[in-house]
């Protein structure tokens, strides 16, 4: 579970206050919001992207607020991939291990288990510039799974896909909570897609946490 | 009609297009822009043609055979690569920070490192050689002679060639996306650890174009050089002072021919920097697929 109690965090003169949530361990929360409504902003505070002014986030039962990022076990997906220019995709997918001093055969072994199962195996000796925008997403989705991170956060990872795309990356986040049981907190603006996906929806309006119910 | 159904005053009628315009007035355009674009690029081509015709291969030869023009080529080469390591060294820290972090005073610091870019070259010599007559800095003279030695040549060189490097770098840091440090941070690096797994390789064509610069801007330099390094023959004779030396003592013609040496190294630095950006070598956009 993923507990924020008050939390103030700033970006630039755009000040979050006292934000309060829960979200249950495993589920698929969707946080939705106009733009500039702060989503971005509280879900960096949650990664550990942005410094939390005050306020304490929990996950599970450890307090993450002072914690560096790769500390707090965290996948995290931006909007574009933000995938490495200079690293092959096999290369991405074991970057997380090699930081954790995981043995050669024990990276290939992982690396191999996900590029079948997001089917990545034809591109691992690929650059991230001859992938197509779905091909990316699913590299930065791997990635943020290598390490068996406890939660997944994505940040508008299909809006610049197109309808064929997002529907196939769709299917994947869904086999990826059923498979993993990971806790995944999504960003969208499309209504959609949170439908789809989400068993829990958000709505972040003037610093407030307002609770949606999908299919509605 | 509106959205509820009621009729809306009209107040924003549509007008018709106008008249297409003539093909023949793009031409004239593009015509006029070519002429003015033009009578720069000829003046360039006539100008390193009249190096060119000026010269024969028997003057370049001589000046080739000429120990002195030896001596300048092998101290140009040496210092113009030592500078470029020096500047990168400083450029990469400096251009990262920049870019990256915010800081009292960091406005200021970004006018600064624009002085030795904007300064006339003398007054960078200049300044140079009075601040090597402050009481500590004449103390390390007496151990490590700087003025008038060859160390001279590389500091001249290397204040403003860095500059340059910096410049360069802090556009290249700017132009990288910080997602990809965001997340390497979540993937388990520290910021040292990001900056040279990730933002450094990334930065790979943009530190090469700094350094190809910085090299070029050193082998150019001659104000400071003169001022603070002398031009003293095979001492602190680099090309363009051998230029300078030969161009005093009216020959000419090897004056031309070690210009044409430089306009060379020029020409093949241009290349590399092309070579640096070439679209083949650059990350397509996505898009394009």
């Amino acid at each position: 579970m993923i507990t924020l109690h008050q939390v103030t965090l700033g970006a630039g003169s755009f000040v979050l206050r006292d934000v309060s949530l829960e979200i249950p361990a495993g589920s698929h929360t969707v946080l939705m919001g106009r733009t500039g409504s702060g989503k971005t902003t509280l879900l960096e505070g949650i990664c550990g992207l942005r410094p939390v002014q005050s306020g304490t986030i929990r996950i599970g039962s450890v307090d993450v607020t002072r914690l560096p990022p790769g500390q707090r076990g965290i996948g995290f997906v931006p909007q574009d991939g933000a995938l490495f220019d200079s690293l092959t995709v096999r290369q991405q997918l074991s970057f997380a291990l090699d930081l954790r001093a995981w043995s050669a055969e024990r990276q290939a072994t992982r690396v191999q288990t996900l590029a079948a199962w997001l089917g990545l195996s034809p591109l691992l000796d690929r650059y991230p510039q001859g992938l197509s925008g779905g091909e990316r997403q699913r590299v930065a989705l791997g990635r943020a799974l290598s390490f068996q991170p406890t939660v997944l956060c994505l940040d508008e990872p299909l809006s610049a896909l197109d309808d064929d795309t997002r529907l196939e990356v769709c299917a994947i986040l869904k086999e990826i909570r059923d498979r993993t049981g990971i806790t995944l907190l999504h960003i969208t603006h499309n209504r959609f897609e949170a439908d789809r996906l989400a068993d829990r929806i958000l709505f972040l309006r003037d610093g407030h946490i307002e609770h949606l119910t999908p299919n509605s | 009609m509106g959205f509820d159904g009621r009729d809306l005053p009209v107040i924003d009628p549509p007008t018709p297009l106008p008249p297409p315009f003539k093909l023949s007035a793009d031409r004239w355009f593009f015509l006029a822009l070519s002429l003015l674009s033009g009578t720069y690029v000829l003046l360039l081509l006539a100008m390193i043609g009249a190096d060119f015709f000026y010269t024969t291969p028997g003057h370049l030869w001589r000046a080739l055979g000429s120990p002195e023009i030896r001596y300048a080529i092998k101290l140009s080469l040496l210092s113009c690569s030592l500078t470029t390591l020096l500047s990168l060294w400083v450029a990469v820290p400096l251009g990262y920070l920049m870019s990256r972090r915010r800081f009292p005073g960091r406005a200021l610091l970004d006018a600064l490192l624009d002085i030795p870019i904007v300064l006339p070259p003398l007054v960078i010599g200049l300044s140079l050689l009075i601040l090597f007559q402050t009481p500590p800095l004449r103390a390390l003279e007496r151990f490590f002679p700087v003025t008038y030695a060859i160390p001279s040549i590389i500091l001249a060189q290397f204040m403003v060639a860095c500059a340059f490097a910096v410049r360069t770098l802090r556009t290249t840091f700017d132009e990288l996306n910080p997602r990809q440090e965001q997340v390497a941070l979540t993937l388990g690096c520290n910021r040292s650890q990001a900056f040279w797994r990730v933002i450094l390789p990334s930065a790979r064509r943009g530190i090469l174009s700094a350094a190809t610069l910085a090299w070029a801007r050193s082998l150019g330099e001659f104000g400071p050089i003169l001022v603070f390094s002398g031009a003293t023959r095979m001492k602190t004779e680099v090309l363009p002072t051998t230029v300078f030396l030969e161009l005093s003592v009216g020959n000419l013609e090897a004056a031309v021919a070690v210009s044409l040496l430089m306009v060379g190294a020029a020409v093949g630095v241009l290349l590399l920097i092309r070579y640096c950006g070439r679209p083949d070598l650059t990350p397509p956009s996505p898009s394009l697929r």
